[in-house]
């Protein structure tokens, strides 16, 4: 999965800066390396150099009692003192500009849950782990999470911002550069949390307009609809064979027995698939945790047609020896 | 050998027992390095999970709950308890010329309150486990499996450890002292433990509370940090980290205590600024107060609070970066010898001024933007407490181990340990900072194949760390069973400790020590 992830994470160093504001956050980045460096090459070799210097030639020696030097003293408090100063003002006024929402921007509704992130445009189009947006227009990202606190970051675009449940938060930027740029999920959330991943691809302003605007499922049979609402939000936890994640493997589900945590079985049917999906905590599967993010409300109904008819159709492989 | 501490009763209960605070010191040695070892264990196997991208050999579950158990164990059962309780049991009665703490059945309840906490923790195991990271932020904390509980009770309790050792030394300071001895010819090791103190007893109690509020919203649902109740998940951070901020002073004043030692004895020198490093001691622990917010810029807390916070902790940075340049001037015309404890202070020294720096960077708003919860805080962290404090543990440990059991340790296997340590560590954790600036976020089980190289030469680096301590282990044994006997003062240092003989007797001083005018006077 993580191998699919895309060029820009490439670079060595830095990923490259594709809007304003990150070039803005790389130019401090960079003065304060310098600094820091200089200041640890000072005081390193400070004490390097005294040792070499003064080092015990016998046990005779007599050092001098230097107790204090108020110069010295004051200016080591007060030079260090104007520095931190410096960037900590620097640091605002560059933090400033990251929380500036244009009005005019193009706002966009993220969602995080459990591992996935989904992105919901104006006009009523969904998509799931690949946010798309139109290069030199403002974008407004308005972000709240369906279950624990997780963390939206673009290093290309050197911003991030935690996801909370039962709020709401935001991020705004511009981007410069046209291509795909990874997503991380940078708070803590659990067993899928360095697998939940995202892109933002950035195109052209035409392109996107068409983009928003096509019917993603447009020819498809009602099982692959299913397929491809299945890549995007179950595969974090599910597989279509019969391995086990987080949840277990589908394969074979459709007519067998199950058992749950709770005591009582059952034999599937699409009854219990559609109340597995949109409300799983209901009934949970004997040997698993209440882990499912429920989707009720989440899901058009041919999505939810296209799942059940996707997972009647997973038969166990029968290689298995 | 002559009537000491360590031969005076024999027998299990005689040391279980025991209300001699050297004893408690070395029953909190062996239980300090007991979870050193277990914490180091798990760094080593995460380390190695991470040595390639994609599923290496244990799945995501189980890697988080690894990070867990590491980051509670180093923190709650090494690195807070590490220098006071061991070290600071050990020796600030000595070093002020007392025959114990204040209260020493508290002293020992304080040993079985960690042990007991630890035990409860450990508990979990048989609940699947927690995974929640040593942070436990909720939601996350309260959706989880059940082992969560046990751990929080388990730093429930170990907490009281921590705040009865601290009360017992601020009481032991103010009404022991031997006499003669003024605030101002305390050794600088006593200043510092001092300082911890009134922040041991002074922010425990509120993790104590966070932690029992936790408790309860998982057992009852009383509704305060789950959004699902109309309770707010970000309130638990700002209560978390007004304890948590302040405990990484808990962590680091102690071991720069250590480090004023070490630099003077090893200079032959008085210290320099003696004042200004006692005071900014206090300085720094008053201020620490005031600064938990710099862990929450990106939480979606205002930028004004975060703008506050921001300009707080670089206060914090002039104390610190003064101490620095004050161990640096103690140095300034000395006669400096590099036995083994002093190859750790300059260590310590080296590392620090990294951790320092980069302490700076990320409390700049737009700098920490980009790098929070990213490796380069993991890094930044790692720097300030193990090339931090763990370097001066181990550094306390050579300095005062002739003192401890009477025996010298190998200088030449000592340096050895110094070099594989301090070169392993900057190993595996300069790449880190690296990885955070390429965007690689913390916690993370899995890593996108860039990222690779720099987590390979990471996961080296941990092997030599690990080699280093294997290492010191063989010198203390050797020295506890083998080494030469040692004289009771071998280092030529001049704080009280040094008037005794090694190992102290029970009482520690025969005869009254004799306090000087400066704690540090050399010529
Ligand atoms: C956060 C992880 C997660 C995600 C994402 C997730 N599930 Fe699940 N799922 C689980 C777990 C855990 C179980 C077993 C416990 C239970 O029954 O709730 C489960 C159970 C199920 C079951 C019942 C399986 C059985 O063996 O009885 C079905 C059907 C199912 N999920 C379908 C889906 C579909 C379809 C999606 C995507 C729209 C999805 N799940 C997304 C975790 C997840
Ligand atoms: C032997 C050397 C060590 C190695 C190789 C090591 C390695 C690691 C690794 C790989 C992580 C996970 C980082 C992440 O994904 O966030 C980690 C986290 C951590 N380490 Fe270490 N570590 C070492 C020593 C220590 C020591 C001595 C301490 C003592 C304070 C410590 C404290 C922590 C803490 C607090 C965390 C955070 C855990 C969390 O995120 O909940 N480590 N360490
Ligand atoms: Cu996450
Ligand atoms: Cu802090």
């Amino acid at each position: 999965m993580l191998y699919l992830l895309i060029n820009s994470a490439e670079a060595a160093w830095l990923p490259v800066a594709a809007t304003d504001l990150a070039k803005e956050v790389d130019q401090l980045i960079y003065f304060l390396l310098e600094i820091s460096v200089l200041a640890s090459i000072l005081v390193i070799g400070g004490f390097v150099y005294f040792s070499i210097r003064f080092r015990r030639k016998s046990e005779a020696d007599k050092p001098p009692a230097i107790t204090h030097h108020y110069l010295l003293e004051f200016l080591w408090s007060f030079i260090p003192f104007v520095i931190f100063m410096f960037v900590f003002g620097w640091g605002w006024l560059v933090y400033d500009k990251m929380r500036d929402h244009p009005k005019n921007a193009l706002e966009i509704h993220v969602y995080g849950q459990m591992w996935n992130w989904d992105f919901v445009y104006k006009n009523g189009r969904k998509s799931s782990r690949v946010l798309t947006v139109p290069v030199d227009k403002p974008v407004k990202l308005i972000m709240s999470s369906r279950d624990v606190i997780h963390s939206f970051f673009i290093p290309s675009f050197r911003i991030k911002q935690d996801v909370l449940p039962g709020s709401y938060t935001a991020l705004s930027f511009t981007a410069r550069k046209k291509g795909k740029f990874p997503v991380f999920c940078a708070e803590f959330c659990g067993a899928g949390h360095s697998s939940m991943l995202a892109t933002v691809h950035v195109m052209g302003l035409r392109e996107w307009e068409e983009w928003l605007v096509k019917d993603p499922y447009k020819g498809m049979s009602i099982s692959q609809i299913g397929e491809s609402v299945f890549q995007k939000s179950c595969t974090a936890c599910h597989t279509a064979t019969q391995e086990k994640r987080i949840g277990p493997g589908l394969a074979g589900l459709f007519g067998a027995k199950r058992e749950f945590e709770k005591g009582g079985s059952l034999v599937v049917d699409e009854n219990y698939i559609r109340e597995s999906i949109l409300n799983p905590s209901a009934r949970v599967v004997k040997g698993y945790g209440n882990m499912m993010t429920p989707f009720a409300g989440l899901l058009q109904e041919e999505e939810m047609t296209g799942l059940i008819e996707y997972i009647k159709s997973l038969k166990i492989e029968q290689k298995d020896k | 050998m002559s009537v000491n501490y360590l031969n005076e009763k024999k027998g299990l209960t005689s040391w279980l027992f025991t209300l001699d605070h050297k004893r408690i010191g070395i029953l909190y040695m062996i239980t300090v390095f007991t979870f050193f070892l277990v914490g180091g264990v798990f760094a080593l196997l995460m380390r190695l999970e991470l040595f390639g991208a994609g599923e290496t050999f244990i799945p995501a579950s189980v890697y988080n709950q690894f990070m867990t158990f590491h980051g509670a164990i180093m923190v709650f059962m090494v690195i807070i308890p590490g220098i006071p309780a061991f070290l600071g049991n050990f020796f600030l009665p000595l070093q002020i010329g007392a025959k114990d703490v204040a209260f020493p059945r508290v002293n020992l309840l304080s040993w079985y309150c960690l042990i007991v906490g630890s035990i409860v923790a450990l508990c979990s195991l048989f609940f699947n486990g927690v995974d929640t990271g040593w942070t436990f932020y909720t939601p996350y904390s309260i959706r989880t499996d059940n082992g969560t509980l046990w751990v929080v009770l388990g730093a429930f309790i170990m907490g009281f450890s921590s705040i009865l050792t601290g009360l017992n030394f601020i009481v032991t300071v103010h009404t022991l002292r031997a006499k003669g001895m003024g605030f101002f010819q305390l050794p600088l090791f006593v200043w510092s433990l001092y300082s911890t103190a009134i922040i041991q007893v002074l922010a425990t109690p509120v993790l104590a509370i966070t932690l029992l509020l936790l408790s309860a919203e998982r057992i009852m649902g009383i509704g305060i940090f789950d959004p699902k109740l109309g309770g707010d998940p970000v309130l638990f951070q700002h209560f978390f980290w007004f304890y948590s901020h302040p405990a990484v002073y808990i962590m680091i004043l102690p071991a720069m205590g250590v480090i004023s030692e070490l630099i003077t004895t090893f200079s032959r020198k008085t210290i320099f600024g003696y004042k200004a490093i006692a005071f900014s001691s206090v300085g720094i622990a008053a201020v620490s107060f005031f600064v938990w917010g710099h862990h929450m810029f990106v939480s979606g807390q205002s930028e004004w609070v975060g703008v506050l916070f921001s300009f707080l902790t670089m206060l914090v940075g002039v104390p610190t970066a003064i101490k620095v340049f004050n161990w640096v001037a103690t140095m300034y015309q000395g006669s400096i010898k590099f036995d083994t404890p002093m190859l750790y202070a300059n260590g310590f020294l080296f590392l620090f001024v990294i951790g320092g720096v980069t302490g700076i960077m990320l409390a700049t708003l737009a700098f920490d933007v980009h790098v929070h919860d990213t490796y380069f805080v993991v890094a930044h962290f790692h720097y300030v407490m193990v090339g931090g404090t763990l370097m001066a543990i181990t550094g306390g440990l050579y300095y005062w181990l002739p003192k401890m059991f009477g025996r010298m340790y190998n200088e030449f296997w000592g340096r050895i340990s110094f070099f594989l340590i301090f070169v392993g560590f900057n190993v595996t954790f300069f790449p880190q900072f690296i990885l955070g600036f390429m965007g690689m976020p913390r916690r993370y089980h899995d890593y996108v194949p860039a990222y690779e190289p720099l987590n390979q030469l990471s996961t080296f680096g941990s092997w030599m760390i690990g080699l280093g301590f294997v290492v010191v282990f063989f010198v203390v044994l050797q020295a506890l069973f083998k080494g030469e006997k040692a004289s009771s003062n071998p280092w030529g240092a001049v704080t009280l400790e040094w008037q005794t003989d090694s190992p102290p007797p029970h009482e520690n001083f025969h005869k009254t020590p004799v306090v000087g005018k400066n704690p540090y006077e050399y010529s």
